[in-house]
């Protein structure tokens, strides 16, 4: 086994904005040497403001974008050795609308079953046992299979997402906000069965998000992203209470927990956390 | 305390293939003047639609219908039309979800800003401007003057919603609905936005009726809070009384599901509200909730509960059979 089921060594990705036919580009280093590392088993958080590069990062751990510097390791072997086909073997997204993620025009079992046809795993008749065993194993319905996702509600929905990505037995989930699409009484289900498919087939999550009160729930270690940065890293303990850098002190205290006497929080000035990273 | 809003059995139904989907299901909501109100409910619980006709904002296939609809001693029902666009923007205003969508982007900032009074309160073009540079200064953006030249695609997120928040409040309205103003925005942010709406709202006297999913952003600026469910009110109290002592099952439902930092053991497994929400199309039979509820008992299947008040408290009103049957015994 691998000592690291996920490692990003000096990962960047640089965008050339146009500013015109005649004026030069400006450069916009979205993602700027980041440097992970995940165990096999382990939940990573990953947090940070809109525009920050926790969706350009994913894309680069997934491979549909290439990095202009540095690698994505996956169970110790780099990501451009081997073909995305192999390699989504071992690693799977779940994206965070699941009414957009979904085919219209597909039946539930035929996006399920997609991944197996790909990879021409198994028969048609293995092939169907696999999708009905995963849609146990993630809480779906069998009588939703011949259903369109039109027909299903959000949680539903976000089940068939996770189903489809466990199909293939990967070993690591990339979650890009996988439940802030969601109502929160459908959120906690959601959470519920992410944890419960943890325990039960050893996977490995980076779960992006910026709900703090759901990534302390779930995650053992956090990193927290600022501007292309990881500005800090450290265990769920380390973070959420003795936080360093000053972003993520303030990003904990806008972290609005339903206790009416404590009032609305002080937020500090971002001037303050720029100067520090 | 003066009642700036008050509505009786608001009913809006929308007619579709299947019949016709009853959205809202007769709502009585009052508001007092100077205070925030939040309404918080799921995606479909009619919360949206409630506020756009207050705001009388609906399409015309829509049916709205209500025992009264009090604005400040005016029936808002009984308005033509020309009336009630002079209360809408004037008296009432809007923040809406989207600060990305909700500003037109063909025309610059200033331009938006000071339509509204122009058209209303009969002001110069300079007075209108003056004005516009003033609040947006109050709503914290940084070089007003500059801004009124400038189009929404140059300012970010959360300065948009700035100036939409200045933009509602340049007639000196007595009522803002404010609906999931900050939901499209970053955490840091959305904690800057909140303080600020806040803030203006005691420094003007306006009314706020705040429309949430989030029962974080709820608890921390709301004076009373309204529970939607499938249409209905289900329970109101101050937001002191609900989070402390939460009496429907939805609303206690709704309060177990969320993980809470350093409440919440980290990991453990979290209580969800099973099943889904019932269609609203046509008639719903007993109380709507029971079927996701987990202490319904066979009576809940037929009897629809009213909303009663909590205690003989009329400051906590509960739409559930069983709660109030327990309260009463208290009361006993």
């Amino acid at each position: 086994m691998s000592e690291y089921a996920l490692e990003l060594s000096n990962l960047s990705r640089h965008f050339y904005l146009k500013n015109g036919a005649f004026k030069e580009p400006t450069l916009l280093k979205a993602v700027d040497g980041i440097s992970l590392r995940i165990r096999p088993g382990e939940t990573l958080g990953l947090v940070g403001e809109s525009g920050c590069g926790k969706s350009t990062l994913a894309k680069m751990i997934l491979g549909l974008l290439e990095p202009t510097n540095g690698d994505v390791l996956i169970n110790d072997k780099a990501r451009g050795s081997s073909s995305r086909l192999s390699m989504s073997r071992q690693l799977q997204p779940i994206f965070q609308d699941p009414y957009s993620s979904l085919n219209p025009r597909k039946t539930i079992e035929q996006i399920i079953r997609l991944p197996l046809q790909l990879h021409k795993i198994g028969d048609a008749k293995s092939q169907q046992k696999a999708v009905k065993d995963i849609s146990d194993l993630v809480g779906l319905p069998e009588r939703l299979l011949k259903n369109y996702p039109g027909q299903l509600s959000g949680g539903q929905r976000q089940r068939v997402a996770i189903a489809r990505a466990l199909i293939l037995k990967p070993s690591i989930l990339v979650c890009d906000e996988p439940t802030s699409a969601l109502d929160v009484s459908v959120q906690a289900q959601i959470l519920n069965l992410l944890m419960d498919l943890k325990k039960e087939l050893g996977l490995t999550y980076l779960f992006i998000s910026h709900n703090l009160g759901v990534v302390e729930h779930l995650v053992d270690r956090v990193a927290v992203m600022y501007r292309g940065k990881i500005v800090e890293q450290g265990t769920r303990e380390q973070i959420f209470q003795n936080a360093q850098h000053p972003y993520t002190q303030a990003l904990l205290s806008s972290v609005l927990t339903p206790e009416p006497a404590l009032g609305l929080p002080e937020v500090l000035d971002s001037s303050t956390w720029d100067k520090a990273s | 305390m003066k009642r700036i809003l008050d509505v009786k059995n608001l009913q809006v139904s929308l007619p579709t293939p299947n019949g016709d989907l009853r959205a809202v299901r007769g709502i009585d909501l009052h508001v007092n003047k100077g205070e925030m109100l939040c309404i918080v409910g799921e995606s479909g619980c009619g919360k949206s639609m409630t506020s756009m006709a207050l705001m009388g904002l609906l399409p015309k296939r829509a049916e709205v219908t209500a025992d009264a609809m009090q604005f400040d001693g005016m029936d808002l029902l009984s308005l033509s039309k020309k009336e009630r666009n002079q209360v809408r923007g004037m008296r009432m205003s809007m923040i809406f979800q989207e600060p990305m969508t909700s500003l037109n982007p063909s025309y610059t900032l200033g331009n938006q800003l000071c339509e509204g009074i122009i058209k209303h309160k009969k002001v110069s073009k300079d007075e209108a401007k003056k004005r516009a540079v003033y609040l947006l200064e109050c709503a914290g953006v940084p070089y007003p003057e500059k801004r009124l030249d400038q189009y929404p695609h140059q300012l970010s997120g959360g300065l948009r919603q700035r100036v939409m928040i200045a933009m509602a409040l340049m007639c000196e309205p007595d009522l803002i609905i404010a609906d999931e103003p900050t939901t499209a925005l970053d955490v840091t942010i959305q904690a800057q936005i909140l303080r600020l709406i806040r803030e203006l709202q005691q420094e003007f006297g306006t009314a706020v009726i705040f429309i949430t999913h989030d029962l974080g952003v709820v608890a921390r600026i709301a004076d009373r809070v309204a529970v939607m469910y499938a249409g209905q009110v289900v329970e109101t109290a101050s937001a002191q009384d609900l989070f402390s002592d939460p009496q429907h099952p939805y609303t206690k439902g709704l309060l177990n599901c969320i993980p809470v930092p350093g409440k919440t053991l980290p990991g453990s497994h979290l209580e969800s509200i099973p099943g889904v929400v019932p269609s609203l199309i046509g008639e719903l039979k007993g109380c709507a909730f029971e079927n996701r509820c987990s202490v319904s008992i066979g009576e809940c299947c037929y009897r629809s509960p009213s909303l009663e008040n909590h205690l003989g408290s009329e400051d906590h009103q509960v739409r559930c059979s069983i709660a109030t049957a327990s309260s009463f015994r208290e009361a006993v």
